[in-house]
């Protein structure tokens, strides 16, 4: 078991040296391009805007709940904990996650769909680096949109927390934007979370190709692939998201 | 002209090639022939370069493909033509953009020069009105057609075509295997083709090369093929009844 996830790293390692290559035409690349942040980028923001609204307002009632006992807690420091936690992590790391699902899937699934069906061997056969013309353009696809669509969850997040404060009579609205901007480092707090944003952008993308383009087999295996393209990206995720967060929080 | 010298190809202990000697000819169909599992396709493949043979040389004229720079590898690509057992099309490119996918990748030819040629070779293979059809929306004859438009379009030099008859019905899979044959002659290229079907052989086989346990058996054209006398090539080629009528009737 351990030799066989060396092997996988040193094939990975290898993949990603096919991959990262000067596109052999660039105008084709730009083409995917575009089509791969539609796929990927563009068809994502319906399960972040819905996930990013409820996680704000869950967080905020969460921690309502476990600071509203103490009078001498002023409301505005709900708002405050809320930011914090969303901005920190709910945003880059959980959407991440639910990106490695609904992403990571499609992406494994494609290209395993291509190898199963010769269509990777037929570019081979052309002369095209079939590892640099497929994965590329997912992955900086991903590099691109993935940043816009966290930047965008933090905002909905903060909205969402807001609304339900306001709603449920926990925060009134004008005291959470007063929270939120209490104390507020933007460049330190958004720094940090796009910094995580951008290496779990990639490690969806490539974590994901990799499972996918060197499927074996079958429908079957296909299937195996896509499964393994969202536990290995969630669990590299969560591994990465570990070594940044004591890398940036305590240097 | 494609020469196989002395090919040797092993999986592990799974010793698949035991050194095959061929000479492919330009301007004809070359047929491998063989049951499952004799190596016709790992040959295929180690000839396409996909395979790198443990022993032996791959010549693509003067050259050896094993000696080859990178650079000339790539570029000798571009003049070979695959046409897949399962069509490899695809998926998400309608007909004309397959075909015309080579084109945007290697060629240097301004728009309206693509789009002639991709109107050129699909009229050659049958498929007009076709252009915008996807994939999944054509029947597994056209997709054949397809996969031979998108081989032909950049004027190959080698044409390598893998089990082409496979899934078709039987009236289908002639029009298929003519289709290579025509192109074959009238493109001058040194085509390959893996088959099982006895019908290929019979009705497109220029020169045939029988393949047994990983060695060549036997070679010779299609003529040739009924009346051999070799036991492997006589077991292979009459086992089925209607064959076995077709000896009969010949013996007499």
């Amino acid at each position: 078991m351990i030799t066989n996830f060396f092997e996988g790293i040193g094939a990975y390692a290898l993949l990603m040296t096919k991959v990262f290559r000067r596109p052999d035409r660039w105008k084709l690349f730009y083409r995917a391009l575009v089509k791969e942040i539609q796929l990927l980028g563009l068809d994502s923001i319906g399960i972040v805007v819905i996930l990013s609204v409820f996680m704000g307002g869950v967080v905020t009632i969460q921690t309502a709940f476990q600071l509203s006992d103490d009078p001498l807690i002023p409301t505005y420091y709900i708002a405050m904990a809320t930011r914090e936690s969303i901005t920190l992590e709910f945003s880059p790391t959980v959407v991440s996650l639910i990106l490695a699902g609904k992403v990571g899937s499609n992406v494994a699934s494609s290209l395993g769909t291509m190898r199963v069906s010769e269509q990777i061997d037929a570019l081979e056969v052309m002369g095209v680096n079939s590892a640099s013309f497929l994965i590329l353009p997912k992955i900086v696809a991903q590099l691109l949109f993935n940043p816009i669509l966290i930047i965008m969850s933090l905002f909905l997040g903060l909205w969402g927390g807001a609304m339900a404060g306001d709603l449920l009579g926990l925060v009134p609205f004008e005291e959470s934007v007063m929270g939120y901007r209490l104390e507020f480092i933007p460049f330190e707090n958004a720094f940090y979370a796009l910094i995580k944003t951008v290496v779990f952008a990639f490690i969806i993308g490539s974590v994901s190709a990799y499972s996918g383009y060197t499927v074996k087999g079958g429908a079957v295996e296909v299937g195996v692939a896509s499964t393994n393209a969202v536990v290995r990206s969630c669990l590299a995720i969560i591994l990465a998201n570990y070594l940044l967060t004591d890398l940036i929080l305590t240097s | 002209m494609i020469q196989a010298k002395g090919i040797i190809k092993s999986f592990g202990e799974n010793h698949v090639l035991k050194g095959v000697d061929v000479d492919f000819y330009p301007g004809k169909t070359n047929l491998i022939i063989g049951r499952s599992g004799s190596g016709k396709t790992v040959f295929l493949k180690t000839i396409l370069g996909l395979f790198e043979p443990d022993g032996g040389s791959i010549h693509y004229g003067d050259e050896v493909l094993g000696e080859m720079s990178k650079q000339r590898r790539k570029t000798l690509r571009q003049e070979i033509g695959m046409v897949f057992q399962g069509g490899a099309l695809f998926d998400s490119m309608s007909v004309a953009e397959n075909i015309r996918f080579p084109l945007e990748m290697f060629s240097a030819m301004t728009e309206h020069e693509k789009d002639a040629r991709v109107k050129f070779v699909m009229d050659r293979v049958r498929l007009e009105g076709a252009d915008q059809l996807f994939p999944s929306e054509i029947s597994g004859g056209m997709q054949k057609r397809v996969s031979i438009a998108r081989a032909i379009s950049m004027n190959p030099n080698y044409l390598f075509c893998d089990e082409p008859n496979s899934g078709l019905d039987p009236e289908t899979a002639i029009v298929i295997d003519q289709l290579i044959q025509e192109i074959t002659h009238e493109f001058g290229m040194t085509t390959i083709v893996n088959t099982h079907d006895m019908n290929s052989v019979l009705e497109i086989g220029d020169h045939v090369v029988f393949m047994k346990e990983g060695h060549k058996v036997w070679e010779g054209t299609n003529d040739e093929v009924l009346g051999s006398t070799n036991a492997d090539v006589e077991d292979y080629v009459f086992k089925s009844k209607l064959f076995k009528q077709v000896r009969t009737a010949l013996r007499k």
